[in-house]
């Protein structure tokens, strides 16, 4: 376990390029233990690339990356899962030709301890009991909101020291994104460090513990969730009041 | 679930384990008695036997492929390349074609070590085709696999100069049979008073063989690796988030599948006596891929099935179309082989508008095709207004 004092995932001044194109232009990053942190901003503004960078399936052009004490920046993207950095990648990205169950024991595909992951299992569906009523049913026919529990159920399933979620409510119907950030302050409450990545900044902030706010590939305001709230240019800008 | 209760699943029975056992058992006599009921029951027995050699040869690729495009989801167009290796290499070391160049000791080698050898450089020559192509999905991975299956083809072709490896277009003829326990297959062999013929023994070695590529087939299905390969085929980027090496594991496919193809190719030059690059055209890719598709994407016995009919189906038609005419115009208008390609065309478009799915589908297959989905929405309808009701 990390110490309190030293953060579980630290970036410093990193830099993502795409060919000539500069997607992300030397940010910095901290995430503590147990904290929920939320990273808005608009289309584009490069926060699916940091994502993706975090966990090695882009290349950072400069800057470093160290998780849990380690640098991780040169790593292959197979290589985070059994360091405990999971990524739920953006549009869910399930298996929909395998049952919710086998989706969920992709989740354990690097672990070989038969009885914890049977204890997993059934945590993720105490946790979702409606996943437990579709187990058999192939996830490619649920609904959007529950192809969402089955992605972060699948997260679950790695046992994630630090959880990264790529707009969970992207194509959702407001009332079942309401849904979702519920099961977000439940995962939240079971301990598990959460990095999430949201459009829907209202809703993002209203649940982070912090925030950071990116615009054209910079960080430009880092700082409470609360005060992110109560901060006039933000609520101009994203909060659309 | 033992494999009894798998082979038995596949026919709906239930997890009953007699039962499961009782159809094993049942099937085993029938395929052990199946070449003696051929030759027993038509004049032309022999070239029916002959037939299911093929068959079975052909159950082998299919499986192969289906590796490769059933489970791990990449199209390959030039499958029959690994065939060729496979028999090339029976070929270069069974007969005199370029012995002068090779060490004494190499020649001739014991079936098992020849097939375990053919298996490795076959499965070799996969990780050749699979390492550039790794980035490679669908159409443009289907493009660079068909220009693979025809470079590996037009070599056999033209290595006959400057140095002769090949005996290029003539292709390579003398080539000894296997030789199992001191018995030379070909040579007539009298088991308790019975004739066995060079084509039966070769059923019965062939057989062997398939049924132990079905058996790897079932157990790598159910492996940690078959359920990386699933896992890729449905969305590479979730698989890599799950830990899975994504280029080790569809390395691995295209060689396993590659070795499916170098056993079954070289039993085939051992059966054959004579090769030659004619037999490793791209049509018969397409044929292997048809099987697969035609049967069942990714389900065992379905690919078995798709494999059995789309290589009997053509002698089938020269046993019917020859005597019907004969019968019904009195003279030969139409040549069976010409009315092949037509006859298998009208069928797959036929079966490919019909099930999609394949003949004999996985039941999740199936599912998926079939508008149970449907019946699905409405029941995902009536949870989102539940869903809604609870919310308010």
């Amino acid at each position: 376990m990390t110490t309190t004092t030293s953060p579980l995932l630290s970036v410093k001044d990193l830099k993502v390029a795409y060919g000539g194109i500069h997607a992300v232009k030397g940010i910095n990053l901290e995430i503590k233990q147990g904290e929920l942190v939320a990273l808005i901003g608009a289309n584009g503004a490069g926060k699916t690339t940091t994502l993706k960078t975090l966990v090695g399936m882009v290349k950072p052009a400069a800057g470093s990356i160290s998780f849990d004490g380690q640098d991780t920046s040169r790593l292959a993207a197979h290589d985070f899962v059994s360091r405990g950095l999971v990524l739920v990648p953006e549009g869910r990205g399930i298996f929909p030709r395998l049952t919710v169950e086998e989706n969920l024991q992709m989740g354990a595909y690097y672990r070989n301890d038969k009885a914890d992951i049977a204890h997993d299992m059934a945590r993720v569906y105490d946790l979702f009991p409606r996943l437990k009523e579709r187990m058999k049913q192939l996830a490619g026919t649920l609904s959007g909101g529950e192809q969402q529990m089955v992605a972060i159920g699948r997260a679950l399933m790695s046992r994630p020291k630090l959880l990264l979620l790529d707009e969970p409510s992207m194509g959702l119907a407001p009332i079942i994104v309401q849904k979702i950030f519920e099961i977000i302050r439940m995962v939240a409450a079971e301990g598990v460090t959460m990095l999430l990545i949201e459009q829907n900044a209202k809703l993002a902030l209203e649940t982070a513990n912090r925030g950071y706010v990116m615009e054209s590939g910079v960080i430009t305001v880092a700082d409470d969730a609360k005060a992110l709230l109560a901060n006039p240019a933000i609520q101009s800008a994203y909060l659309g009041e | 679930m033992t494999m009894a209760n798998t082979i038995a699943g596949w026919f709906g029975a239930g997890k009953d384990g007699q039962h499961a056992k009782l159809q094993l058992i049942l099937l085993s006599v029938f395929m052990l008695a199946l070449p003696f009921i051929l030759s027993g029951s038509f004049a032309s027995g022999n070239s029916w036997v002959r037939t299911i050699d093929f068959a079975l040869l052909y159950i082998m690729l299919a499986l192969g492929l289906n590796i490769v495009v059933g489970y791990a989801g990449l199209l390959d167009l030039g499958y029959i390349a690994f065939y060729a290796v496979g028999a090339y290499l029976y070929a270069f070391l069974n007969s005199p074609q370029i012995a002068a160049f090779l060490p004494v000791w190499m020649m001739n080698p014991p079936l098992l070590v020849m097939l375990l050898i053919a298996a490795v450089v076959a499965g070799c020559f996969g990780v050749m085709l699979g390492a550039p192509t790794l980035k490679l999905r669908g159409d443009y991975l289907a493009i660079v696999t068909l220009g693979f299956g025809e470079i590996i083809r037009i070599f056999m072709n033209n290595l006959d100069r400057p140095v002769n490896i090949t005996n290029g277009p003539q292709g390579i003829n003398n080539i000894e049979r296997v030789s199992l326990l001191g018995h030379e297959f070909g040579k007539p062999l009298e088991f308790f008073g019975v004739q066995i013929p060079m084509v039966h023994q070769y059923y019965y070695l062939i057989l062997a063989f398939c049924v132990l590529i079905i058996f790897v087939s079932i157990r790598l299905q159910r492996s940690r690796i078959g359920r990386a390969w699933v896992a890729i085929r449905e969305d590479e980027i979730a698989a890599a988030a799950m830990g899975i090496n994504t280029r080790n594991v569809k390395l691995l496919a295209f060689a396993m599948g590659a070795s499916f193809g170098g056993v079954s190719g070289s039993l085939f030059a051992s059966f054959q006596g004579f090769i030659s690059p004619e037999s490793f055209i791209l049509m018969e890719s397409v044929l292997v891929l048809c099987m697969v598709v035609l049967g069942g994407m990714g389900h065992i016995p379905g690919v078995i099935l798709g494999a059995i009919i789309v290589s009997i189906t053509p002698e089938a038609l020269r046993e019917v179309v020859n005597p019907l005419q004969d019968a019904l115009l009195g003279k030969r208008v139409v040549d069976p082989e010409n009315l092949r390609m037509l006859m298998f065309g009208l069928a797959m478009i036929i079966i490919m508008l019909l099930r999609p799915e394949g003949l004999w589908p996985s039941r999740r297959r199936k599912d998926e095709l079939h508008p149970a989905t449907k019946r699905i929405t409405k029941q995902e309808d009536a949870t989102l207004t539940e869903a809604e009701r609870e919310h308010e």
